[in-house]
């Protein structure tokens, strides 16, 4: 290492002459920060999406690095946002990678203490048929002899956090299977 | 705002720092007063009163805008003889039916129209029913108006341009708010008339040709027995300060669920089909045309609804529905009276209903009277619960309250629990329709872990195994299930649906399979299909509208060509009422869309919201009907007179004008009327763990002297879902507290940091105190309030934990939308954590017995 080298490496001789007076910049770098680079300078790609919490609709850019999101950040791009993330917008990687999502299917037998493990085939499988049964046994053809082609033998609840496809699948499904009972977060 | 939507404020901040006052009425001080030129706390549950008083100051100074109100307003137009204000029947309005407590509209029609509906009930008139039509009226008609209005009959309304008749709307409306004074401003919201002088001015400084003024709200407008009319009061405030379909104008809901709004065009409700058209309610041999014809405009873009529901049914059941079957108009479920949420946990608790499906919500916090919710769930066969994580709804059979109270034990509970991982939203592919009626697709960036599966999977999957199981069923029942076009391209090893298939069924497609691209293609004789006729042309050409990504800085400041707004693509709705009635922009400061004379179309910044060839001064033939029986200055499109309503002769359950009702549990008498509560609101059964208050001077209110009022915190999530599974923000927001005032603090022994028992008439929880100036006491009715501040998020599971506030309200609901009133209750406070074990259940009886409590309790009309 020369002499200029070593005085340049000096933090406070940088300050002193440099264009960072305040010593907050290019002046207060080590070698070792230098070297840092932003987890999203090596992603594959970037995905675009919507924030999934309240519903202002701020833009997201995904950041996704061998198959893994390891990244959320605001996207600049939005006329709506404009790159900016709320507290909660800005934890969306450990919403959406945190180790506090389930990511098995749990089952409670009627009566059951504990949680037991429940394939997922078998878990629709089974919810399957309790459909079925659950809506033969609150079936109604007529209420005071108006027609009503109906069943209140089962309910579902929730909408407002999902996709619009997916609430449209969730309306014409359930009510192809005549459920009225049927309702989200709107109404709360 | 600041607080619950942070980044959409910065365009509050930014107004300001180009001179815009930005005005803050709330209870609390928050993050958005400390950047408002005036925080003004009030009273929780006194809105109308404080926005009333605004509309009188309006009207005697003279400030609306009158060009604006005379033109586009229903403002001129002349009532019945025979409708009565509040004015005449101290309090409530003429037709009330005390014994099913309803309303009976026929008098508030506009004069000289032939009826064929009655309010927000339309197919009432198919009298048929034993009740009366009192199950339709239950049935949340109202809210099948968010696209449009109300029906108002056959005819031309009579009109007083002058606006000095006596019976004309604009007269109505300055004898019913004439009560509404500073002083009684004063005496009911606690805001000192000084203060509300200072608001009064600044609106109305703030409103006219150069210049217009916006409110925003959120649930605290909408969670009361009188929520609906709290918006009406706002919208009649507006309409007269010429503030709706401009810049810078209109009512803004601020709403909490990123696809809230996507889920009610596209409705998980009970009461709705795609894009507000109603479910049918049960009439004795009611057809496809019978339905059309009780629940269609005449006149503007609800005079084809035929087309848009033919093209629903034909989304739905393809070559099943045929002109000869009525296209399987009858295959639709048929409601009889109200089926919200709340009905379904009676019918829960009942045991009608023997299975539930929770999608990406948390009723045993979320929901109001959470521990009924749970009592509910605690009586079902079985529950399926999709989430992220194992929320209280999920585990209340181990761990809830209930389990520590005694009340219920694990090893009693029949409900079989299936929780199943959820996707996140960069594990799929789809749209959400933010608050701004914006569609924004998300694309999918990695596949779900283990099981977790999209709902889109779930739902798909599940009505392709019942299919399958029902399938050569000769059971008419099935019917429908097995008609239905369930025929989804999937991909993947996951054989995930094809969401943009989905979006193209929303979006219709003509007979020849080609995407639609605008609502106008519609037809009624089964040519096109379409699965929400707001949403057609958010995949015109075959293109995903609600993907597109422009950036902002490379558009003008509509950004049209940014995402896809309902419906084609208009960022403002009502827009024609930017221009003047000759369609010259109001003024070149707030110009938005106007008429070209030499292209001879409407032309502008944004899509006009108006049909483009239809010039200003056209006036429409007299039989003409649908979008052809607009003239040139019928602004509003929607409404069945091409109209604004200050006052609704229809679509509403509870009064064509906003009346000011005290809360369902309120320490204060009704100053304004002999009427206390809103009397046609509605009141759930009394269950033992459903009571209800007394109220003001009644014996007994005295034992909550309180009000209390919920809201969110920026760094959680409604029921905390979302939220207190993140170790960034529970340890942002680690636990529940309440907000007490310093005086309150002193007057109840409350430590700051210390703990707190909240007292209601349901339930009681505990939170930690923070003491502090920003829940400041008010003088009401002479004496001092103290309001305490509790944040809903909380339940015993997650990082951050804490009782669940919703614990302690009622299900006293508004009568239009069956929305409880979660913003406005009295409660009691005191010292020290609550009870364990059956102690708490005993101090709630307790304070039952000591408030004379019982089933009649607050039930009053």
């Amino acid at each position: 290492m020369g002499v200029r080298t070593w005085i340049d490496s000096w933090p406070v001789y940088r300050q002193l002459k440099g264009t960072d007076p305040l010593g907050r910049g290019a002046a207060a770098k080590s070698a070792r920060s230098a070297r840092l680079t932003p987890r999203t300078a090596s992603a594959d790609r970037v995905v675009k999406s919507v924030c999934p919490y309240c519903a202002v609709g701020c833009g997201q850019n995904v950041y996704v690095e061998g198959g893994r999101v390891t990244q959320i950040e605001g996207d600049p791009d939005s006329p709506v946002s404009r790159g900016r993330l709320c507290p909660k917008g800005s934890a969306s990687l450990q919403l959406t990678t945190g180790d506090a999502r389930e990511h098995y299917v749990l089952h409670r037998r009627p009566y059951g203490t504990e949680w037991q493990r429940l394939d997922l085939d078998r878990a629709m499988d089974m919810i399957a048929d309790r459909v079925i049964e659950a809506r033969r046994a609150g079936w109604q053809w007529e209420v005071d002899r108006a027609r009503t082609r109906r069943t209140l033998g089962f309910a579902s609840l929730g909408g407002a956090t999902l996709d619009n496809e997916e609430n449209y699948l969730i309306k014409k499904l359930f009510t192809a299977l005549g459920a009225i009972q049927i309702e989200n977060q709107a109404r709360i | 705002m600041a607080e619950c939507h942070p980044v959409g404020f910065q365009w509050v901040t930014e107004a300001k720092s180009r001179g815009a006052k930005v005005i803050h009425v709330d209870p609390r001080f928050t993050r958005t007063s400390a950047l408002a030129d005036l925080h003004v706390p009030l009273r929780a549950g006194t809105d109308i009163v404080f926005l009333g008083g605004i509309i009188n100051y309006v009207l005697e100074h003279d400030k609306y805008f009158r060009d604006y109100v005379v033109a586009y307003t229903n403002a001129p137009v002349m009532l019945r003889e025979d409708f009565r204000d509040t004015e005449d029947l101290d309090g409530v309005f003429s037709g009330l039916d005390p014994d099913n407590r309803r309303y009976d509209n026929a008098t508030w029609q506009y004069k000289g129209m032939e009826i064929q509906a009655a309010s927000g009930e339309r197919e009432r008139w198919i009298e048929d029913r034993a009740d009366g039509g009192r199950a339709v009226t239950e049935a949340a008609r109202g809210e099948a108006h968010g696209a449009g209005g109300a029906d108002i009959g056959a005819g031309v309304p009579e009109r007083d341009e002058t606006l000095s008749h006596p019976r004309c709307v604009f007269q109505v409306l300055k004898r019913h708010y004439a009560r509404y004074t500073p002083q009684m401003v004063e005496q009911i919201c606690g805001v000192p008339q000084d203060v509300f002088r200072q608001v009064c001015e600044l609106v109305t400084d703030n409103s006219g040709r150069d210049r217009t003024t916006a409110f925003a709200y959120a649930v605290g407008w909408t969670q009361h027995t009188v929520g609906v009319q709290y918006i009406r009061t706002a919208a009649v405030l507006q309409q007269l300060l010429g503030n709706i379909g401009r810049p810078g104008g209109g009512i803004l809901a601020l709403r909490g669920h990123a696809s809230i709004q996507g889920s009610t065009d596209i409705p998980t409700l009970f009461d709705l089909l795609p894009g507000y058209i109603p479910m049918p309610h049960a009439h004795l041999n009611q057809d496809l045309d019978a339905f059309v014809e009780a629940d269609s405009t005449r006149k503007g873009y609800w005079g084809n609804m035929r087309s848009y529901l033919v093209s629903l049914l034909k989304a739905y059941w393809g070559e099943a529905a045929t002109a000869e079957n009525d296209y399987c108009f009858d295959y639709l479920p048929r409601l009889t009276g109200s089926h919200s949420t709340y009905e379904t946990t009676m019918a829960q608790l009942e045991g009608t209903c023997k299975g539930y499906f929770l999608y990406g919500e948390n009723p045993a916090v979320g929901s109001a009277n959470a521990k009924l919710q749970r009592l509910g769930m605690a009586n079902l066969d079985w529950l399926v619960v999709r989430d992220f994580s194992l929320i209280e709804s999920a585990t209340w059979w181990q761990d809830g309250p209930e389990i520590e109270t005694g009340e219920l034990r694990t090893e009693d509970i029949r409900t079989e629990v299936f929780f199943l991982p959820a996707a996140a939203h960069t594990e799929k592919d789809g749209s959400f329709t933010n608050t701004q009626r914006l569609l924004q697709w998300h694309h999918q960036a990695v596949e779900p872990p283990g099981e977790a599966r999209s709902d889109l999977w779930f739902t798909f999957h599940l009505g392709r195994l019942i299919r399958r199981k029902l399938a050569g069923s000769a059971d008419p029942m099935d019917r429908p299930v097995l008609d239905l076009t369930w025929d989804y391209p999937t991909r993947g090893e996951l054989a995930e649906p094809d969401a943009e298939a989905v979006l193209a069924e929303i979006n219709g497609r003509a007979a020849d399979g080609h995407p639609l691209s605008s609502y106008q293609q519609l037809q009624d004789d089964g040519s096109t299909a379409c699965g929400c006729w707001i949403y057609c042309g958010v995949y015109a050409d075959g293109v995903n509208q609600a993907a597109r990504r422009k950036p902002g800085a490379e558009q003008n400041w509509v950004a049209g060509e940014w995402a896809w707004a309902w419906p084609a693509n208009r960022r403002i709705l009502y827009n024609r009422a930017s221009a003047d009635p000759d369609g010259r922009p109001w003024s070149e400061r707030k110009a938005l869309v106007w008429w070209d004379a030499e292209q001879a179309r409407w032309v502008g910044h944004d899509i006009p919201d108006f049909p483009l060839g239809t010039p200003p001064q056209h006036q429409a033939p007299p039989d003409a009907t649908g979008a052809e029986a607009l003239s040139g200055t019928d602004a509003f499109i929607m409404q069945a007179d091409g109209k604004a309503w200050l006052y609704a002769p229809s679509g509403l359950t509870d009064g064509p004008l906003p009346a000011h009702y005290e809360p369902q549990d309120s320490p204060f008498r009704n100053l304004l009327y002999g009427r206390q509560r809103n009397p046609v609101r509605h009141v759930m059964p009394p269950l033992p763990d459903n009571r209800y208050q007394p109220s003001a001077d009644e014996p007994g209110a005295q034992v909550f002297p309180y009000v209390a009022t919920t809201y969110r915190l920026t760094e959680h999530h409604t029921a905390g879902g979302m939220s207190r599974w993140l170790p960034y923000l529970a340890e942002l927001q680690p636990e529940f507290f309440c907000e007490v005032s310093p005086e309150l603090a002193a007057e109840r022994g409350l430590a700051h940091t210390g703990w707190a028992t909240i007292v209601s008439a349901r339930n009681v929880i505990e939170a930690r105190v923070l003491v502090t100036d920003r829940v400041p006491p008010l003088t009401v009715q002479g004496r001092t309030l103290h309001q305490i501040g509790l944040p809903y998020h909380w339940g015993p599971n997650g990082y951050s934990t804490g009782d669940a506030a919703n614990e302690l309200l009622h299900l006293s609901l508004d009568p239009n939308t069956h929305i409880q009133e979660a913003k406005a209750i009295a409660v009691d406070i005191r010292p020290g954590r609550r009870p364990r074990g059956p102690a708490a259940v005993q101090l709630v009886r307790a304070y039952q017995v000591r408030a004379g409590i019982d089933e009649h309790t607050g039930t009053e009309m």
